[in-house]
């Protein structure tokens, strides 16, 4: 088993409002291994995002407060570093690509100057010509046409497909090690979200980078990851390889995900949501924070009273946090076919 | 940029035009161009007749503004009713006047406002955050001729009790003949100046921090600060430009505000000022006098706004093909 | 109608999440227990009326609160003026001019040059001002929400008229156009100052609204209403206004604070109100005149900007209040 190139152990994150403390993410513990693409799935809210925010110290700390956990990247704990130390590794050996491409940008500053700033910042030596021909070529690789041209244009002269294709550059312009996605097509249209997905996975190929893919489609984990962390209400619910998970799941609320989705193949007279609404981060449902909307738990007094913790499901590396996940054991997911090995 | 420049020029002319005639209808309206020199004695109708005459105060309004406008352009805003001299001289000498202490007034709160709302959001909440959002509050609150009064009698006071003259409350020179920045004039324009700035400064410092505070929280902020940028080149790279540009507007839209502050002003501190003169023309209902200073401070509205314009096409790059 | 997809309803503060009528029948038939529970565990937040919301914010933002008891005891104090004044505002006694403060004869504020009580005075001010500012306020509320109105939701050429209009109107220099109408029509009643004043502050409004309108016409909801067959009217009134109170309301608000503050202008100038009744302005410009004598000048302008002060921080706990979206300007 290679070393993990991220390692977060225990992280809690909270943040204080007029309504009361919001606890967003609530203990979670995963690995990202070289060259994988993780997985991350949830509804808004699960806290998906902003576990890989504090990661980078992109939370306010007030309101925001990261209460416990390390995140062992390199040998340092990014968590504990001071800003500055931090700021080396953003941009660097970690980078980002956020949701919306519309807003990422700034509306006033050539796209060609803000690539560039991504590679300034961090080798101020280098020579304005180098850092501009380095542009040109990182649009070029994602596909941007005339990259020449466009590196002097501004933010709004690109379509919004571009403008994601821009920020994925920007994320690769140093070669980082782990690379976060956070729902980077979420805001584009589907055909363009196969286009940008399609140049995430090259540039994957490219730099052999670690990617965890934040996302609350699993069609796109099913296309692009390897392995999958499901998250529920600030918690991890399930996690396992991408293949296991599709075939088998073991957690109720995985299961739901999964049948809330029409199927194509077959002719489905009503659709399945999963019953009522996400919980409040607020006031959490006690025990398992699935319990209120769980077909399996049925009231049973455990899922009310202790929440559960991950253990193993079949197959290696799956692991569920339900009480009663033996279960579903044979329970086959709608998509138990389509998952060829 | 340089046909966003032409159009916006070309679209002051019609607005000129329309609100010159306007004004002219207004005025003349109100004003009894000849009543004040029918009080005259002796002066005989057949001179009454002639001024009428050549006024052209005997055609219709519509007409009248025709021969006006040609007025300002062949005798430079023609001729006063009253004084029956001509009204140029008097504009420009009194417009310097007024520009001097308008303009010193607006650049310093600019400048004062602009870092004040910097530092205010950047440091939000702490002491002097608040203790200038107060200032603020009161800034808006407190009336222009009140400002004014306050100082010019506070000033008189610190005169009368203590035999030191710091600023002058009244006039615009007690040594004749000075330049127009010599400490003398200084000594007298700095109340109204202060006065002016105090109004304008609290709408730009708050404006200031509202934008700085809306802009770092934008995205394209949280993706620097994800490139690993110092914090420093986050604010003067990223966040100073984008927050300016509002701030750019509400200058533009404020500079009609303080030309009517400055009438407030100029009349309390009796500043031989534009808006003085204005006043004082309209009590004697002059009216060519009168319409000489609604063009002129028209004019100059315009011609800011026109600079707003360009500069917010300078700053902001999406404007510029619009 | 089985294939209607779940728009949420704007009029219910639940949000419909189930696709499908008779789906939901078929669900809760099946998972009612779920429902149940979920909901007797009071692990929903409690849904809340948009207004009950609105005033749980404006109370606890405390400058608001504080400023709308300060202004509350103001506008008694200008509704009952001829209760709480001692003298009547036309009494004057030459034996005892420009007075400084006292407590004898319950001259409070002093009197001025021609003896009269300058507390009564301040407090009949007080009643111009408001009645003044009220006025003009809820004149240019009115017609700028008509114009903006008509001007957003059409669009087009009625838009481009009346936003030609109302630009004009701000390149205009406004005190100096408001002096001229002023001096046109002489010193006043207060009621014809006041027209005056709307007939200028309504500009504002306007583009407000205008924006709102503009912004507004395009929601799916207005898409929904002209699908079932409303009429423009209706769409105006019953969909898009209801979501355009909150910014009009504030608007409305600080607009009173600018309309005393204008009245006071052009009144200490002598191009408003009439002499006979007093106004905050001109009381201050009695102080001009009279520069030792500080209460005259001091009083007015205080209680001019206490009032314009409870004003603006009510505006402003109602902009908190109405729209929790905006920025905090935290007062």
């Amino acid at each position: 088993m290679p070393e993990p190139v991220l390692s977060i152990r225990d992280l809690a994150v909270e943040f204080a409002t007029d309504d009361g403390v919001v606890h967003a993410v609530d203990g979670i513990s995963y690995d990202v291994f070289p060259g994988e693409t993780l997985g991350i799935v949830g509804e808004s809210g699960s806290g998906k995002s902003v576990s890989t925010l504090a990661l980078l110290g992109l939370i306010p700390q007030p309101p925001g407060r990261i209460v416990s956990g390390t995140a062992m990247f390199k040998d340092r704990d990014l968590l504990k570093l001071k800003k500055k130390a931090l700021r080396d590794f953003r941009g660097k050996e970690v980078a980002m690509i956020f949701q919306d491409p519309m807003t990422s940008l700034n509306p006033v500053l050539k796209v060609g100057f803000q690539l560039g700033e991504a590679i300034k910042t961090h080798f101020p030596k280098e020579s304005d010509s180098t850092v501009k021909s380095r542009v040109v070529e990182l649009l070029r690789l994602v596909g941007v046409p005339n990259p020449d041209q466009r590196a002097e244009q501004y933010p709004h002269e690109f379509s919004g497909g571009m403008r994601q294709r821009a920020m994925i550059a920007m994320s690769i312009a140093n070669s980082p090690s782990l690379l976060i996605a956070d729902e980077p097509t979420t805001a584009l249209d589907v055909t363009i979200q196969a286009q940008v997905l399609e140049v995430l996975k090259n540039v994957q190929a490219e730099t052999q980078a670690a990617t965890i893919l934040i996302t609350h489609d699993l069609g796109i984990v099913a296309e692009m990851c390897e392995r999958v962390i499901v998250m529920y209400a600030g918690r991890i619910v399930e996690t396992g390889d991408v293949h296991t998970i599709f075939r088998a799941p073991r957690h109720p609320y995985t299961i739901g995900l999964m049948d809330s989705l029409p199927k194509l193949t077959e002719d489905e007279e009503w659709l399945r949501p999963i019953p009522g609404s996400p919980p409040s981060l607020i006031n959490r449902p006690s025990g398992c924070a699935f319990h209120p909307r769980c077909f399996l738990s049925q009231g049973r007094t455990k899922c009310r009273e202790e929440v559960p913790l991950l253990h193993s499901a079949e197959g290696s590396g799956h692991f569920a946090a339900c009480h009663f996940s033996e279960e579903l054991v044979g329970h086959q997911s709608k998509f138990s076919e389509s998952v060829t090995a | 940029m340089l046909t966003y420049i032409i159009r916006r020029v070309l679209y002051s002319i019609p607005v000129l035009i329309v609100s010159s005639f306007l004004s002219f209808t207004f005025v003349s309206l109100a004003g009894n161009p000849l009543g004040q020199l029918r009080i005259v004695p002796n002066i005989s109708q057949n001179t009454l007749n002639n001024l009428s005459h050549q006024y052209h105060l005997d055609k219709p309004i519509p007409i009248r503004y025709m021969y006006w406008v040609e007025d300002v352009f062949t005798h430079k805003l023609g001729n006063s009713l009253q004084t029956l001299q001509p009204i140029w001289p008097d504009i420009t000498r009194t417009l310097g006047h007024t520009l001097q202490v308008v303009m010193t007034a607006e650049i310093l709160a600019l400048i004062l406002g602009i870092l004040v709302g910097i530092f205010s959001a950047t440091r939000q909440y702490s002491f002097f955050d608040y203790f200038f959002t107060s200032f603020s509050f009161l800034g808006f609150a407190m009336p222009v001729f009140w400002v004014a009064l306050l100082l010019q009698i506070a000033f008189t006071d610190i005169y009368l009790h203590w035999h030191v003259r710091i600023f002058y409350a009244s006039g615009l020179n007690s040594v004749p003949g000075g330049s127009a920045w010599s400490i003398d004039r200084l000594q007298h324009i700095a109340l109204p100046v202060l006065t002016l700035m105090i109004i304008s400064f609290a709408l730009y410092s708050r404006f200031m921090r509202a934008s700085m505070l809306d802009v770092l929280n934008t995205d394209y902020v949280r993706t620097a600060r994800a490139k690993g940028l110092p914090e420093w080149r986050v604010i003067m790279g990223h966040v100073f430009r984008n927050a300016l540009i509002p701030i750019i507007t509400v200058a533009a839209l404020n500079i009609g505000a303080v030309f009517g502050g400055a009438i407030i002003t100029e009349t309390i501190f009796t500043l031989d000022g534009i808006g003085f003169y204005f006043v004082n023309r309209l009590g004697a209902g002059d009216v060519y006098a009168v319409m000489a200073y609604l063009v002129v401070t028209s004019v100059i509205i315009v011609l800011f706004n026109l600079i707003a314009d360009i500069l917010y096409g300078f700053l902001d790059p999406r404007i510029r093909y619009e | 109608m089985s294939e209607m997809t779940s728009r949420p309803d704007p009029r219910n503060e639940h949000e419909g999440l189930v696709p499908g009528e008779q789906g939901i029948g078929r669900m809760l038939s099946g998972q009612a227990a779920v429902v149940d529970s979920t909901v007797a565990a009071g692990l929903e937040i409690k849904a809340r009326s948009q207004w009950a919301y609105a005033r749980k914010r404006f109370i606890r933002h405390r400058l608001a609160m504080a400023s709308l008891i300060v202004l509350t005891f103001v506008f008694g104090v200008g509704i009952f003026a001829n209760i709480i004044a001692p003298y009547s505002y036309q009494a004057f006694d030459l034996t005892n001019i420009l007075h400084a403060p006292t407590t004898v004869g319950h001259h409070y504020f002093g009197t001025d040059d021609i003896g009269r009580d300058y507390f009564s005075g301040c407090i009949y001010g007080i009643r111009t001002s408001l009645e003044v500012g009220v006025f003009v306020a809820f004149l240019a509320t009115i017609f700028g929400l008509l114009v903006g109105a008509v001007a957003g939701y059409f669009g087009g050429w009625i838009d481009n008229l009346l936003m030609r209009i109302t630009d004009l109107v701000l390149t205009l220099p406004a005190l100096a156009i408001l002096l001229v109408v002023a001096a046109l029509l002489g010193q006043g009643s207060q009621w014809r100052v006041s027209f005056i004043l709307a007939g200028f502050f309504w500009t504002g409004l306007a583009r407000i609204v205008r924006g709102l309108f503009l912004s507004l016409r395009e929601k799916e909801y207005v898409e929904a209403a002209k699908a079932c067959g409303s009429g423009n009217m209706r769409i105006m009134f019953r969909h898009i206004l209801p979501n355009t109170l909150g910014p009009i309301i504030v608007n409305g608000t600080l607009a009173v604070a600018t309309a005393i503050l204008t009245e006071a202008a052009l009144s200490f100038l002598g191009f408003g109100i009439k002499a006979t009744t007093p106004s905050l302005g001109k009381l201050v410009a009695s102080g001009q005149a009279n520069p030792t004598d500080w209460w005259l000048t001091v009083f007015p302008g205080l209680i001019i900007v206490t009032i314009v002060l409870c004003i603006n921080f009510i505006g402003d706990g109602l902009r908190d209040a109405l729209d929790p979206t905006q920025r905090r300007l935290r007062a």
